[in-house]
C-alpha cells in the first residue's frame, strides 16, 4: 500500500523490476529521481533514456562494461556536462538550472575515477576545502585574522580530524596529499567528499586498485559511512563482490542505456545482463 | 601541527627579515653611512617589492599570467599623482604623511576598479586569455596616459584629451607625464607599504579564500566539485594584486620629480614576472628577495646595462628548463626527503 503511494508521488517510470527505495525510506523523498536523462554529442547518445529513483539511504551501484557511460552519468549529475534531454530533481528541487558549485551547495558530492586530489597541498587542506561551504569565514575577517577566523579555522580543524578519522587517516593530516599511497588517496578523496555534507555521495570505482582486504575494509566502511551520515550512495564498480556485497539496487547500463536494474540477485540471474558481458552463446547466434 | 607550524614560521620569518632590513637601514641613513645611489633607490626598492609580492599573488598563487601589471602601477601613480597634487592646490593639504596616505589609498582604489573591469570579464575563461587581455591593457594604459592632461584649479579638476588647453595648473602634461611632482613618499612610508601587502597576501594565502584560491589553480574541475565558485576565487586574487600594485605605483610615482607614462611599458611588467619567477613562483619570502636583489644588482652593474633584458631572457629560459629537468628534480627531492626524514626521527626521539 505506502509503496504504491510513494510510485505515485514520485512518477516512477515502469521498468521490469523492484521500483528501487528501500522499505525504511519509503516515509521520505527521495533523494534523487531522474527522469529520462540524457546527453548527446553531435548525434552520438553517450546517456540516452536514464531514470532512477532513489530513497534517502540506499546505496546503489552503477555497472557496466567499459564505454557505457557510467561516468558520463555521474558528470551529468554533477553538471559537469549539460543534459539534453530529460530532468534531475534532488530532494524534489529541480537541477535543471544549477551549476557544478550550486549542485555541489545543494548535497551532492563525488569522487573521480582518476584521483583529482590537491597533490600539493596537506591531507588537511584537502578536508579543509571539502569543507568550504560548511564552516566559512568571508576574506576580510581572514586578511585581518578576526575573532571569526580564528573560531572558523579552529572548527575546520576538529571537523576534519573527526572526518578522517572515520578511515584512521588522522595521524597523517599533516602529510602531503600526493605522496600518500595509492589506496589512502581513494579514502582521503571520500573524505574530502563527505566534507560537504553532502546528501547523495558519488563514488567513481572507489576499489580501483585495491587488493581484496583493501576492498573489504572499503565495503565495511561505505557501510558505515551510510549508517553514521544517513546519506545516500550511488557507486560506479567493476569489483562485482563489493557490488554484490553492498548494493541494495544496482543499474545496469550498456551503451548508454539502462538494460536492467533490480536487487543483486536479480541482476545476477538476468540474461540481458550476463550477454552484456559475456556476449551470447554460439548456438544462440546461429 | 608540523606544516602549519614551518608555515608560521616563513611568514613570521619574513616579517622579522624585512623589519630587520629596515632598522639597519635606517640606522645608516642616521649615520650618514650608506650611499647617495642606494639611498635614492630606497623607495623603488620597496615599491618593486610590493610589486613582485602581488604579482606572485595572481601568478604564483592563483596560477594566471599577468603580463600588465606595470599598466595597474601606472594607474596607481598617476592617480596618486593627482590626488596629492589637488590635495595640496585645492585643499592647501600640507600635511604631507596624511596626503600620503589618500594617495596610497587611492592609487589602490583605481587600479583596484581596472583590475576588476578586466577581471570579470576574463576570468571567467578558460586558458591564457588573461595573459593576452593584461597584455594589451599594460599597452593601452601607456598610450592613454599619453594623452591625458589633467589641471587643478580652484578646488576643482579639469581634464583634456589630447587636448593640453585646460585652464590651471597642470598636474599631468600629456606625454611629458608628470612634473614637478612633491617628493612626498618616504622610506618609512614604503617599509609600512611592503608590511601591508606582505601581511595582506600570506595572511590570505593561510586563510579559507587562499585555500579555496589554490585550490582552483590545482584542480578546477575538483575545485568546483567541492562547491569553490573559481571565478569568484581566480577575481578575489587579481584585483587584491591589483589594488597592491595600485599603492605600490602612488608610492614610486610620489619619490619621483617627474614620470613619464612610457616608464610603465612592457618591459617592466617583464621585469616583476621576472622578480617572481625567479624568487620561485608562489613564494612570497623569495619575491621580496629576489625584487630587491634584481633592483640594486642593475645599478651596480651599470656597465652592463645594455645586455639587461638579454640576461633577463638566458636565465628565465634557463629556469623553466632547469626547474622542469627531472635529474635535477629527482636529486632535489632526494635531499629534501633525506632532511625531511631525519627531522622526523628528531621529532620521534
Amino acid at each position: 500500500m505506502s509503496e504504491h503511494k510513494h510510485r505515485q508521488q514520485t512518477q516512477m517510470v515502469p521498468y521490469p523490476s523492484r521500483a528501487s527505495v528501500p522499505e525504511r525510506d519509503l516515509g521520505y523523498m527521495p533523494v534523487l529521481e531522474c527522469n529520462h536523462l540524457g546527453i548527446e554529442f553531435g548525434g552520438l547518445k553517450a546517456v540516452d533514456d536514464f531514470s532512477v529513483v532513489m530513497g534517502r539511504t540506499e546505496i546503489g551501484g552503477l555497472i557496466g562494461p567499459n564505454g557505457a557511460g557510467k561516468t558520463t552519468v555521474f558528470n551529468l549529475l554533477t553538471k559537469v556536462y549539460q543534459p539534453t534531454h530529460g530532468t534531475m530533481m534532488l530532494e524534489g528541487r529541480d537541477m535543471g538550472n544549477m551549476t557544478t558549485v550550486d549542485v555541489s551547495k545543494a548535497g551532492i558530492a563525488r569522487t573521480f575515477q582518476n584521483i583529482r586530489l590537491f597533490n600539493n597541498m596537506t591531507v588537511e587542506e584537502n578536508v579543509r576545502i571539502g569543507l568550504h561551504n560548511e564552516i566559512r569565514c568571508g576574506m576580510f575577517s581572514g586578511i585581518l585574522r578576526l575573532p571569526r577566523y580564528w573560531k572558523a579555522e579552529k572548527e575546520q580543524h576538529e571537523k576534519t580530524l573527526e572526518l578522517l578519522d572515520i578511515f584512521d587517516m588522522a595521524g597523517m593530516a599533516d602529510e602531503r596529499a600526493g605522496s600518500l599511497p595509492y589506496g589512502a588517496q581513494r579514502r582521503l578523496e571520500i573524505v574530502r567528499a563527505l566534507a560537504t555534507n553532502p546528501k547523495l555521495l558519488l563514488l567513481d570505482e572507489p576499489a580501483a586498485g585495491m587488493n581484496p582486504h583493501e576492498t573489504e575494509e572499503l565495503m565495511e566502511n561505505i557501510m558505515k559511512i551510510r549508517d553514521r551520515f544517513q546519506i545516500a550512495i550511488l557507486l560506479i564498480e567493476h569489483d562485482m563482490n563489493l557490488v554484490m556485497g553492498i548494493c541494495e539496487d544496482i543499474c545496469v547500463l550498456n551503451f548508454g542505456k539502462i538494460i536492467a536494474k533490480g536487487t543483486p540477485d536479480e541482476i545476477q540471474a538476468n540474461p540481458v545482463v550476463i550477454e552484456a558481458y559475456l556476449g551470447k552463446r554460439k548456438e544462440a547466434e546461429a | 601541527m608540523n606544516a602549519k607550524k614551518k608555515k608560521l614560521i616563513i611568514s613570521l620569518s619574513t616579517y622579522a627579515v624585512v623589519i630587520i632590513c629596515f632598522v639597519i637601514l635606517t640606522v645608516m641613513i642616521n649615520n650618514k653611512s650608506i650611499s647617495r645611489t642606494l639611498k635614492g633607490m630606497l623607495i623603488p626598492i620597496c615599491s618593486w617589492i610590493v610589486m613582485a609580492v602581488s604579482l606572485n599573488l595572481v601568478v604564483g598563487i592563483s596560477g594566471e599570467l599577468s603580463l600588465g601589471h606595470a599598466g595597474f602601477m601606472s594607474i596607481g601613480a598617476f592617480s596618486g599623482i593627482i590626488v596629492s597634487g589637488w590635495l595640496l592646490n585645492g585643499f592647501q593639504m600640507a600635511d604631507t604623511t596624511l596626503r600620503l596616505v589618500i594617495a596610497l589609498i587611492a592609487g589602490g582604489i583605481a587600479a583596484g576598479i581596472a583590475g576588476t573591469l578586466i577581471g570579470i570579464p576574463v576570468l571567467r575563461l578558460r586558458g591564457d586569455y588573461l595573459a593576452i587581455v593584461t597584455l594589451a591593457f599594460g599597452e593601452i594604459i601607456k598610450n592613454v596616459m599619453n594623452c591625458v592632461y589633467v589641471s587643478v584649479e580652484g578646488t576643482g579638476l579639469n581634464w583634456g584629451f589630447l587636448d593640453a588647453n585646460i585652464p590651471g595648473k597642470l598636474l599631468l602634461n600629456g606625454p611629458m607625464g608628470a612634473v614637478g611632482v612633491e617628493k612626498i613618499s618616504t622610506f618609512t612610508a614604503g617599509f609600512l607599504l611592503v608590511m601591508f601587502a606582505l601581511f595582506v597576501v600570506q595572511n590570505l594565502i593561510n586563510s579559507r579564500s587562499g585555500r579555496a584560491i589554490m585550490a582552483a589553480r590545482d584542480n578546477r574541475i575538483a575545485a568546483e566539485a567541492m562547491g569553490i565558485n573559481i571565478t569568484k576565487y581566480k577575481m578575489m586574487a587579481f584585483v587584491t594584486g591589483a589594488v597592491l600594485a595600485g599603492m605600490a605605483g602612488a608610492l614610486y610615482g610620489l619619490s619621483m620629480a617627474t614620470l613619464l607614462p612610457t616608464k610603465f611599458s612592457f618591459n617592466e611588467s617583464i621585469n616583476v614576472l621576472v622578480f617572481v619567477v625567479l624568487g620561485g613562483i608562489g613564494n612570497i619570502p623569495g619575491s621580496v628577495i629576489s625584487a630587491a636583489a634584481l633592483t640594486i644588482l642593475p645599478e651596480k652593474l651599470r656597465f652592463l646595462q645594455n645586455y639587461r633584458m638579454l640576461a633577463y631572457a638566458v636565465l628565465l629560459i634557463l629556469v623553466m628548463l632547469l626547474s622542469n629537468n627531472p635529474l635535477l628534480k629527482a636529486m632535489w627531492r632526494k635531499l629534501f626527503s633525506r632532511k625531511n626524514g631525519e627531522s622526523g626521527e628528531e621529532m620521534r626521539a
